[in-house]
């Protein structure tokens, strides 16, 4: 009884035999992954696996459809929910490609973020110098160019710049589950560091993260309590940090069948 | 974007569709020369200026409705208008005396009058249908010599100055809607500022069609002297009618020597319901003169309402190393058209001018911009920038862009640039990512595109602009 109940408040996340396919084709088949609070899970798998859909689904994107299976988020049907009231329930996805939106600032664009969440936790929106005073802690945090945050959302931005702005973005939004869909591709090992760092300062036992990446080095510093490859729209195998040492000396191809 | 979020961001009815009770007094419908000789008896006018209206009149009448925008004009029944219509009470002095009715009004529309004195400096002559109610700072601006008052009290103080540049700049048979407005026009605001003369606040005149079936033809004229600046605001907002109403306006402007006059306008005239019933027609001519040396012009447009707009607000450079600059956004949702942009005419040289045109279509509307830059034989080293951008929210609606350039000097350097953009689904769920939900994405991505021209109102008019965008494409997207 008392052990029951500890497991329901512990678990984050709990995806059921998901389906999902766009076009009518489908990606996902059949994924089944439980995330309790506390722990990163890393997703590991070749290209075209399902990766990226994995984390569109869970994130509300309408261009894919769910055909199958359920998400259970913190005890409530995550799949009934639009995108922005999964953002305001604290889900929070670092985009593998980052979206530009022309003429609109990061400062307009974070203080509309935020407001919309305080919003829907009923908190009074931000004030000005709170909101400041934000900004500027966690611009260092994520050693970020203040210019940046004065341009329009992703406008220019190189691939790391984004990168980076992603995770800026969630340390500014502290959000309890934090998916991030290679985010560590095509960065210095610079970056890399500000991107573990990121998330690491996140960690607590009440949040936790889904970390999408192809290589292992970020695992250096991200240290995954799993690690999961995804192929073919479903979970093939699962094993601890060990897993993404082995998948970096041998690849994929063993695990195929 | 899907069509269904599509429907419900263009569902939002018009917020400021109301109608207040003043007893109205309308001239019976109906145009010809004893309907005009009677405007004009009523208005107390001189000779000269019935004999202009009948000019006009008679030259209208031998014109035809323009037929080259790109608009669906339903016929028009010129003989079912009325074309006079004033307040019945006597205008107020103070406050005090105007229609508590009125002042009601204005509340509704977020503009109380009394706050707006006293909190923006900002001298207000509102114009309710034809006649001015009211005029404030009036005495402040006069220490100055600064003439702002109403088109009418102009004409009876001071004739002299109307008679001389009042159709210089747009001669009555310059279209058929300016002869229409020539020889019916009702009132409007005249501003004259003195040589050297630096306006000291934005002067504004809110317009507002009150009257059923009342035509409104409002005229304006600014004349800025030598070395003398203004910064001159129109907003116009209307209240919700069945009848399709006609707004056909002038507004003039001479800009002398080393003078700067900037024109901001935020047009908010009903633009009918979602199925494209009612709504005002406006069919306004605007038109400045640089006609001194280093004289400036800067027309500043938002465009939300309106059934069918027709207007392009337009500058003749004259005067040697004069400037000219057009910026707009126009708004077109639900059945809206708008077919809108500026004619350059260079003739002085070193002149430049700069257009920055940005529309925004949703629904099933069309918006077309339409610009002219003439370079005339005699404009050495004439330069034009144009830059126009329509984004598209659906696709249903339509948004057109038609150049026209005709270059006659060697020397002069004219470039034109265009952009077609869509709100992507990618951007509009980046967003949702965020928690913001898909209107106020709308909004943010609408007044980032258009960030560049709201930039450029003043203050107090840039905020109203922004809420406007984003109540006027409420429904749109989703
Ligand atoms: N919007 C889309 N339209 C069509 N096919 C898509 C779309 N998004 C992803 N896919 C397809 O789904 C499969 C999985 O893609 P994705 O989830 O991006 O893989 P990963 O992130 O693991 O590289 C690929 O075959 C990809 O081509
Ligand atoms: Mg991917």
């Amino acid at each position: 009884m008392y052990f029951s109940t500890r497991l329901l408040v512990c678990i984050m996340l709990e995806i059921k035999n998901l389906h999902a396919s766009v076009n009518g084709k489908e990606i996902l088949k059949g994924v089944d992954l439980t995330v309790k609070k506390g722990e990163i899970h890393a997703i590991m798998g070749p290209n075209g696996s399902g990766k990226s859909t994995l984390a569109s689904v869970i994130t509300g994107n309408p261009t894919f459809e769910v055909t199958k299976g359920n998400v259970i988020y913190e005890g409530i049907d995550l799949l009934e929910l639009d995108p922005e009231e999964r953002a305001g329930a604290g889900i929070f996805l670092s985009f593998q490609y980052p979206i530009e939106i022309p003429g609109v600032s990061m400062v307009n664009f974070m203080r509309a973020a935020i407001n919309a969440q305080r919003k829907y936790r009923d908190e009074e929106p931000i004030s000005a110098t709170e909101f400041l005073r934000l900004m500027r802690e966690k611009k260092e945090l994520v050693e970020m160019d203040t210019q940046l945050t004065n341009r329009s959302v992703n406008e220019g931005f190189s691939g790391g710049e984004k990168k980076r702005n992603e995770i800026f973005q969630m340390a500014m939004l502290e959000p309890k589950l934090a998916i991030l869909d290679e985010t560590d591709s095509g960065l210095d090992i610079d970056a890399l560091r500000v991107v573990a760092n990121g998330v690491n300062k996140l960690k607590s036992n009440e949040n936790a993260s889904i970390v999408i990446t192809h290589y292992q080095r970020l695992l250096d510093y991200i240290v995954p309590d799993y690690v999961h490859v995804l192929h073919d729209g479903k979970i093939i195998k699962t094993g601890d940090k060990s897993l993404a040492l082995e998948l970096e000396e041998k690849g994929y191809d063993w695990l195929k069948k | 974007m899907s069509d269904e979020i599509l429907y419900e961001v263009t569902q939002n009815e018009y917020k400021y569709g109301f109608t207040t009770d003043i007893e109205t007094e309308i001239i019976p419908p109906g145009i010809n020369e004893d309907v005009i000789r009677l405007i004009s008896k009523k208005k107390n006018e001189p000779e000269w200026l019935l004999d202009f209206r009948l000019k006009a009149y008679r030259h209208w009448t031998t014109m035809e409705m323009p037929d080259w925008a790109y608009l669906k004009i339903p016929p028009i029944d010129y003989q079912a208008i009325s074309y006079f219509a004033a307040p019945r009470k006597n205008a107020p002095k103070s406050l005090d005396e105007v229609d508590p009715e009125l002042l009601k009004t204005f509340e509704k529309l977020g503009i109380p009058l009394e706050e707006q004195k006293i909190l923006s400096g900002m001298a207000v002559d509102a114009v309710m249908d034809s006649v001015s109610v009211k005029t404030t700072f009036r005495e402040n601006l006069a220490e100055l010599g600064i003439i702002f008052c109403s088109f009418s009290e102009a004409v009876q103080e001071h004739p002299d100055l109307v008679q001389k540049y009042m159709a210089t700049v747009v001669p009555y048979a310059d279209n058929y809607f300016a002869a229409l407005n020539s020889a019916v026009f009702s009132d409007g605001s005249f501003v004259y500022i003195p040589k050297g003369v630096r306006c000291p606040m934005e002067l504004s005149t809110y317009f507002r069609i009150n009257a059923a079936n009342t035509g409104q033809f409002e005229r304006t004229l600014i004349i800025a002297e030598e070395g003398s600046y203004v910064s001159y605001l129109e907003g116009c907002t209307a209240p919700m009618r069945d009848e399709n109403q006609l707004h056909a306006a002038i507004v003039e402007i001479v800009v002398m020597k080393d003078a700067e006059v900037k024109y901001s306008t935020v047009q908010n005239w009903y633009p009918g319901d979602k199925d494209g019933s009612g709504g005002v027609y406006n069919f306004v001519t605007k038109r400045g003169i640089c006609k001194g040396e280093n004289s400036r012009l800067s027309w500043t447009q938002v465009e939300t309402g309106s059934a069918i707009t027709w207007k392009y607000p337009s500058c003749i450079l004259l005067g040697d190393n004069s400037s000219a600059e057009f910026y707009s956004v126009a708004v077109t949702n639900n059945h809206q058209q708008a077919d809108t942009g500026t004619k350059m005419i260079h003739i002085g040289k070193n002149t430049s001018s700069h257009i920055l045109s940005k529309g925004i279509s949703a629904g099933v509307s069309n918006n077309s911009y339409r610009g002219l830059v003439k370079i005339n034989p005699k404009a050495e080293n004439a330069r034009n920038f144009s830059q126009c951008d329509s984004m598209l929210l659906g696709d249903k609606c339509g948004a057109h862009t038609f150049p026209y350039m005709e270059v006659n000097n060697d020397t002069a350097i004219v470039e034109h640039e265009a952009t077609t953009s869509k709100i992507s689904e990618d951007q509009i769920f980046y967003c949702n990512q965020r928690g913001i939900d898909t209107e106020t994405a709308v909004g943010l991505i609408v007044n980032g595109y258009a960030k560049e021209v709201l930039n450029k109102l003043p203050m107090e008019f840039a905020v109203e602009a922004q809420k406007l965008l984003q109540i006027t494409l409420e429904g749109s997207v989703g």
